[in-house]
């Protein structure tokens, strides 16, 4: 078909040769200024292969007369990016950290920054959206081990939790009863029915009235008489619905057994200040953070006080 | 021409070297007509952005501005949002069913009269003759070696495009911020890098497609030709040669006689036969700022500005001939006069089904949109529920979601919302209160003209459904009272009684 061409009457311009239904094509040139524009496109992609890194050698390609890499252009990116954050940072710098939710823009900065450092440093024991595990609290809870208030997450963040390498972090162990023979097993066994029964998950039985008597002399010391804890030992409130490890029989028994040591690395010794107090604004901020006690009570306060926090 | 014998003859080019036009100064009712629209056009076009409107204290006072920056649109009384984009989609669907509506009624009306590349290569064009003369004088400093003369003209000129060039780039970038602010910056030197940019990029396109490519953009870069070639009939306007009064040519009579053989309109005359009336003087030719012959029939080049109608008009009272060889017409009028029979008149042509069609979808999308502008609710609420975790279960076993808040003020005021919840017997607090003094909604204060995001949580007993349905209201505390809906979930652990 493609051997049909003519040359049309009318325009007088060739036609490309085919034929449909007596319909042809006109093969009409195209303007000059047209092939010097594809000329021009040749010419700029000689150029940008001399000033851009361009041809593939065996090891990497040519450097182009530019100097242009695309790590470079990252750093140049980084660099004007933690310029322009710099005013913002050293505000969050010299701010104490019970201040910073004064200024609500200086807040928001510390939430953003801490929900970005988090995401790095906390979310593999934590969770990505720090709900936690069994044996790594949930930070969205109104549950704290060691205080919820800003003060006391910065604290925990900065000394760690029984970290060896930090000597005023926050320290405590809990006997293992079983292990350490200091409960014989069926009175392990009275101490969980006990504690299931000030949890409200069990009805009061003969087991817990045995547990009562052992509680009061092996654990109240700790977690309280009532059995609420005491932040100044991490005891967590065995009388509430949140359970680190499980507040089923199995779980319970395993724990007073042979205890728990839960760690987290102090994270004042390996970031910077100000990403630690961005990850404390913002774990604060993550639902159940607790106000700041009145300062006139803070020194007076009861260290069994149970979390009235709702 | 070739015929097609003509294959034994010099090979076709694949590309062709551009024929320069040289258009010649002509007057008459056409002219004027492109007088007066690109006086008002242009008019349209610089004056809009330094008009006012106001707005009161919270919005800007431009009466028309696209305010990228802060997401706006601003169109004298309208304020469009980022959101409601869909009106803009309407305006251009309206747009192009216009074009639909005018092309089928009177061709291509729009490439002749309004389209900017016509406007701004006509202003260049007339720039180009007040400098370098009229069409003959163009083509002998065309062909004239290049000497100070010459240079000082084609200098000239391109000074003058290079300064219409800026003024339009110039005015372009009024529309996207305050034209008093940005006038007085752009001026000290101080406006963004962007307004420079844009100047640059605006200067340049506009000299290049108005002073140098022209009748190029319409023939070979633009679609719209080759759209509308689709949309027209044999009932649209367009600009025709009316060939059954005007073949048989005459040539002027030197030229005749020098071809007295070749030229078949003296052999007519010989014959006694009636000559047409077209002098073939080539006026129609010479004033076409496209660089066609009209005569040859409807064309691409074609843009039916009207100047061959002036041309022809000119020397059709000179030569004391009727007036309209070259003239407005369509394609069935132009049967309908070959069998001597009238015209359809004017109103017959425009009222058709196809053209009532295209104005009623025309009007129909109008009415439709400005009856949604109209009603539209100047409050808005999106409600994203925390997907991690999707619920916290709380110290007294029961269980908190949260959800992050979104409350639109489209109002140019501040104004102070309650935010509801409904379908779980819950509480709801926000980031400043707390569980304890919480009650079933909570209150916002929403800037002027601006969107609040605020952070909620709202804990209700662990017995319900896992995934139930939560309802939230926001409702304006001010004389209105608007509201708006949005509905999300309450979550709660899998087995929970």
């Amino acid at each position: 078909m493609a051997d049909n061409k003519r040359i049309d009457t009318a325009t007088g311009t060739e036609t490309v040769g085919h034929e449909w239904d007596g319909i042809e094509e006109l093969d009409t040139p195209m303007p000059r200024w047209w092939l010097f524009m594809l000329y021009g496109t040749i010419l700029f992609a000689i150029g940008y292969m001399i000033v851009y890194p361009a041809w593939p050698m065996v090891h990497g390609a040519t450097k182009g007369l530019w100097g242009w890499t695309s790590h470079g252009q990252l750093q140049r990116e980084t660099e004007a990016e933690q310029l322009r954050k710099a005013p913002i940072m050293h505000a969050l710098a010299t701010t104490p950290i019970e201040r910073l939710t004064d200024n609500p823009r200086l807040q928001a900065a510390a939430i953003e920054g801490g929900r970005s450092a988090f995401k790095i440093y906390c979310v593999q024991c934590h969770g990505s959206g720090a709900a936690g595990a069994k044996g790594y609290p949930n930070l969205n809870d109104d549950d704290w081990l060691w205080g919820g208030d800003i003060k006391a997450i910065h604290q925990t963040l900065i000394h760690g939790v029984r970290y060896p390498d930090d000597k005023q972090g926050r320290l405590s162990q809990m006997p293992a009863f079983g292990r350490d023979g200091i409960l014989k097993s069926d009175e392990i066994q009275d101490v969980v029915s006990y504690v299931r029964v000030i949890s409200r998950q069990d009805r009061p039985n003969a087991s817990a009235r045995h547990g009562a008597a052992l509680f009061a002399a092996n654990c109240a010391a700790c977690h309280g008489p009532e059995g609420k804890g005491n932040r100044t030992f991490g005891a967590p409130n065995l009388t509430d619905a949140i359970w680190l490890y499980g507040g089923d029989r199995a779980t319970l028994t395993e724990t007073v057994t042979n205890a728990r040591y839960g760690i987290m690395p102090a994270w004042g010794q390996r970031l910077d200040p100000v990403t630690v107090k961005m990850l404390a604004v913002y774990i604060h901020a993550l639902g159940g953070g607790e106000k700041l006690p009145p300062p006139a009570v803070t020194a007076s306060a009861d260290p069994v006080k149970p979390n009235v926090q709702p | 021409m070739s015929s097609p014998d003509d294959l034994t003859g010099p090979k076709q080019r694949l590309f062709e070297a551009r024929r320069k036009v040289f258009p010649r100064k002509v007057d008459g009712t056409f002219r004027r007509l492109k007088w007066a629209i690109m006086a008002v056009t242009l008019t349209i076009y610089y004056a809009t952005p330094w008009l006012r409107w106001n707005r009161g204290p919270y919005a800007p006072d431009q009466a028309v501005l696209v305010d990228l920056a802060h997401r706006r649109f601003y169109m004298f009384s309208i304020e469009i949002w980022p959101n409601e984009f869909y009106y803009v989609v309407g305006l251009l669907v309206m747009a192009a069913i216009g074009l639909f509506l005018v092309t089928s009624a009177v061709g291509r009306a729009w490439c002749g009269y309004a389209c900017p590349q016509t406007v701004w290569t006509d202003l260049f064009v007339h720039v180009e003759r007040f400098i370098e003369g009229d069409r003959n004088t163009q083509i002998r400093l065309d062909r004239a070696p290049w000497g100070p003369a010459k240079i000082a003209k084609r200098g000239t000129k391109f000074v003058v495009w290079l300064a219409i060039g800026a003024a339009t780039g110039g005015a372009w970038i009024f529309y996207f911020a305050d034209a008093p602010t940005l006038a007085r910056a752009f001026v000290t030197g101080t406006a963004p890098y962007a307004a420079y940019a844009t100047v640059g990029i605006l200067t340049f396109t506009t000299v290049t497609l108005g002073g140098f490519l022209r009748e190029q953009v319409c023939i070979y870069m633009c679609p719209w030709p080759r759209i509308q070639s689709a949309m027209m009939d044999e009932s649209s306007l367009t600009v025709t040669y009316k060939d059954w009064r005007g073949e048989p040519r005459s040539h002027g009579l030197k030229r005749a006689q020098a071809q007295a053989d070749a030229t078949p309109s003296l052999v007519a005359l010989a014959q006694g036969q009636k000559l047409g009336d077209c002098i073939d003087c080539n006026a129609c030719v010479a004033v076409c700022p496209t660089g066609i012959d009209i005569r040859e029939g409807a064309q691409i080049g074609c843009i039916t500005c009207g100047l061959c109608i002036d041309a022809c008009d000119e020397v059709m009272t000179r030569v004391d001939r009727p007036r309209g060889l070259i003239g407005y017409a369509t394609e069935a009028d132009m049967e309908r006069a070959r069998k001597g029979e009238t015209p359809v008149p004017p109103i017959g042509r425009l009222l058709r089904p196809r053209t009532i069609l295209y104005f009623l979808l025309w009007a129909g999308i109008g009415c439709g949109m400005l009856f949604v502008l109209g009603n539209r609710s100047h409050i808005g609420i999106s409600v994203l529920q925390t997907r991690n975790p999707l619920w916290v279960r709380l110290s007294d076993g029961s269980i908190r979601n949260s959800y992050t808040l979104k409350v639109r003020n489209m109002e140019a005021r501040p104004r102070s919302v309650e935010i509801r919840i409904d379908g779980v017997d819950g509480v709801v607090w926000d980031e400043e209160g707390n569980r304890a003094t919480a009650s079933r909604s909570v209150r916002l204060d929403v800037p002027a003209d601006k969107v609040a995001k605020a952070q909620l949580f709202v804990a209700a007993t662990a017995a319900g459904p896992q995934h139930g349905d939560l309802i939230f209201t926001v409702r304006a505390l001010d004389r209105e009272g608007e509201s708006a809906v949005d509905d999300s979930y309450f979550e709660r652990p899998e087995g929970a009684k």
